[in-house]
């Protein structure tokens, strides 16, 4: 058996995400990382993916890694350009996105995502971060949620300091109670593996990447992290995947290094 | 009747101090030479309102026209953090008022369309509602159930960008179009950049394209490059560069001034800032053309 090639953590993650798309999915794009994924998993196993950007693009077929949300790579040749209100509201809150991809500062126990701030006082912030932008909606209106971010016990506290993006809320039955027309966060791919909400809404370690440890997954979180009793090992990432990665969508290595 | 301006005499005459201004453009077509233009002439205690603050309001904050700032998402697109609005709210030096996209659209699409609120559906995250109290709850009279309204927004004035527009402001743009339209109509007093001034039958060949007629429209002023470092499509690129530097030189206060100093007081206006930034940087933003297929209107 030879071994499988060497990657970064940015590499490993994207990779991953971009496994979790389905062929047709009709996906809410960010820039940056889930941006690769989304472009990879197009390149692969999903040619007929949609991507839905922020600022109002949809089907966009980028020529160039588009280094903002708006970068104008994403217009020319897109299917449809739509007005910022038209694109939350036609397309993200009728229930036209299946699939979103979101990050934060702070991911808790039952997936939900602080991207606002820091500190126990929202005057008063200690770290103030950028907010919301469409992630609270996002999380809220997508089919399915997916959550990529670096496994650090800061970035997975036992509850978030705010609420920006709701996940399970208290638990699987708070979240259903509200009637929202998303199923929440279904899977967070992080640089050491793979956590699944349990049927309380409670995210707990269901992969490992080759060569990871449980121990590795919960000394970096916040909370007394479960582990689900058939652990998977993630497939090695592939010499294909990270070819288009490197040579084809990030040649600068802007967003894979790390 | 014309409603040509020269930039200057434009913002001397439509922003005063104490102003509610929206500088519309979601990272394209952002009216950073109007913003430049705020700054020379030393507006103080606006209220900023933009989904995204993005280097343009950074930059009128930390020349001193702003009291407070009302956003959805305050970052450096793709780079990081918007470091002096973030100094100054961290510090308690700036007031702020926050939404999520869709709140902070919402706001401007219920003053465009002269409502006095807008409702959304609920998300189930129900911090902003307790951090900002604007954010309220009414039950839907029909199904008894719970909606989110925001209020409308109808800022004293609203600043556009656009491709092209005619003397009368009747203006087409495409592209990511963002919030320009909705800025427009929810305004009280308008005022228009332009890369191209055309002719009305300019306008008149292509009617659809039209987002912004000039019945909206206060001052109409002639500014190619107005958008730099965003961009105008078709016309240059995004200077990412820029947009990198920008965190670099954000991280002081002092190269902060000195940028000021240098590419905002320094210079006349937005030629004059152009011309400083040279041919590389031109050649740099160059764009390939990449025309639509024409449409055909009739001849009736």
């Amino acid at each position: 058996m030879t071994e499988p090639p060497a990657c970064s953590s940015s590499e490993l993650m994207i990779i991953n995400a971009a496994r979790l798309l389905r062929d047709g999915d009709i996906v809410f794009v960010g820039v940056g990382q889930p941006n690769l994924a989304c472009n990879l998993a197009k390149r692969t196993h999903a040619p007929h993916l949609v991507m839905i950007y922020e600022a109002g693009v949809i089907g966009a077929q980028p020529n160039r890694l588009p280094l903002s949300i708006g970068d104008p790579t994403l217009v020319s040749g897109a299917l449809s350009v739509v007005s910022m209100y038209d694109i939350f509201a036609l397309y993200l809150q009728r229930g036209n996105v299946d699939v979103g991809f979101l990050g934060g500062a702070q991911i808790d126990r039952y997936g939900n995502i602080n991207a606002t701030m820091i500190g126990d006082d929202y005057a008063h912030p200690k770290v103030r971060l950028p907010g919301s932008g469409g992630a609270q909606e996002i999380a809220a209106w997508a089919r399915r949620c997916y959550i990529m971010t670096p496994h650090q016990k800061r970035r997975f506290p036992e509850r978030v300091d705010f609420l920006t993006s709701a996940g399970f809320l208290g638990g699987r039955g708070e979240r259903q109670s509200l009637g929202l027309p998303g199923q929440g966060p279904v899977g967070v791919v992080t640089d050491i593996g793979y956590l699944e909400p349990d049927e309380t809404g409670e995210l707990v370690l269901t992969a490992l990447h080759p060569g990871k440890t449980v121990e590795m997954a919960r000394q970096n979180t916040g909370w007394d992290l479960k582990v689900a009793p058939a652990l998977r090992v993630t497939e090695p990432v592939t010499e294909t995947e990270l070819r288009i990665l490197r040579e084809e969508l990030d040649p600068s290595g802007i967003y894979l290094g790390g | 009747m014309s409603k040509l301006l020269s930039l200057a005499e434009a913002i001397a005459k439509y922003v005063h101090d104490g102003d509610l201004v929206y500088a519309a453009g979601f990272t394209h077509l952002i009216p950073f030479a109007a913003g430049h233009e705020i700054i020379r002439q030393r507006k103080r205690d606006l209220v900023l309102a933009r989904a995204t603050p993005d280097l343009i309001y950074d930059q009128m904050v930390a020349a001193g026209c702003a009291r407070k700032v009302i956003f959805s998402y305050m970052g450096n697109p793709g780079v990081g953090s918007l470091r002096i609005l973030r100094a100054a709210i961290e510090a308690g030096r700036l007031e702020w008022e926050e939404y999520s996209h869709f709140g902070m659209i919402s706001r401007l699409q219920a003053g465009a369309a002269g409502l006095p609120f807008m409702p959304m559906n609920p998300t189930g995250a129900a911090d902003l509602e307790r951090a900002n109290p604007l954010i309220r709850r009414v039950a839907d009279p029909y199904s008894g159930r719970e909606v989110i309204v925001v209020p409308a927004l109808q800022p004293d004035v609203a600043i556009v960008h656009v491709q092209r527009a005619d003397a009368q402001g009747n203006a087409h743009l495409w592209g990511i179009i963002g919030e320009q339209k909705e800025a427009a109509f929810a305004a009280r007093r308008v005022i228009l950049t332009a890369e191209e001034i055309v002719d009305e039958a300019v306008i008149r060949s292509d009617p659809n394209r039209t987002l912004i007629p000039g019945l909206r429209v206060d001052a109409v002023c002639h500014v190619p490059y107005a958008a730099h470092p965003s961009y105008a499509q078709g016309y240059y690129d995004r200077d990412n560069e820029f947009y990198l530097e920008w965190e670099r030189i954000s991280q002081s206060e002092q190269a902060v001034q000195a940028w000021l100093e240098e590419w905002v007081y320094g210079v006349e206006d937005r030629q004059e800032y152009w011309a400083r930034l040279g041919p590389q940087v031109h050649a740099r933003l160059q764009v390939t053309p990449r025309p639509s297929a024409p449409v055909n209107y009739g001849q009736y």
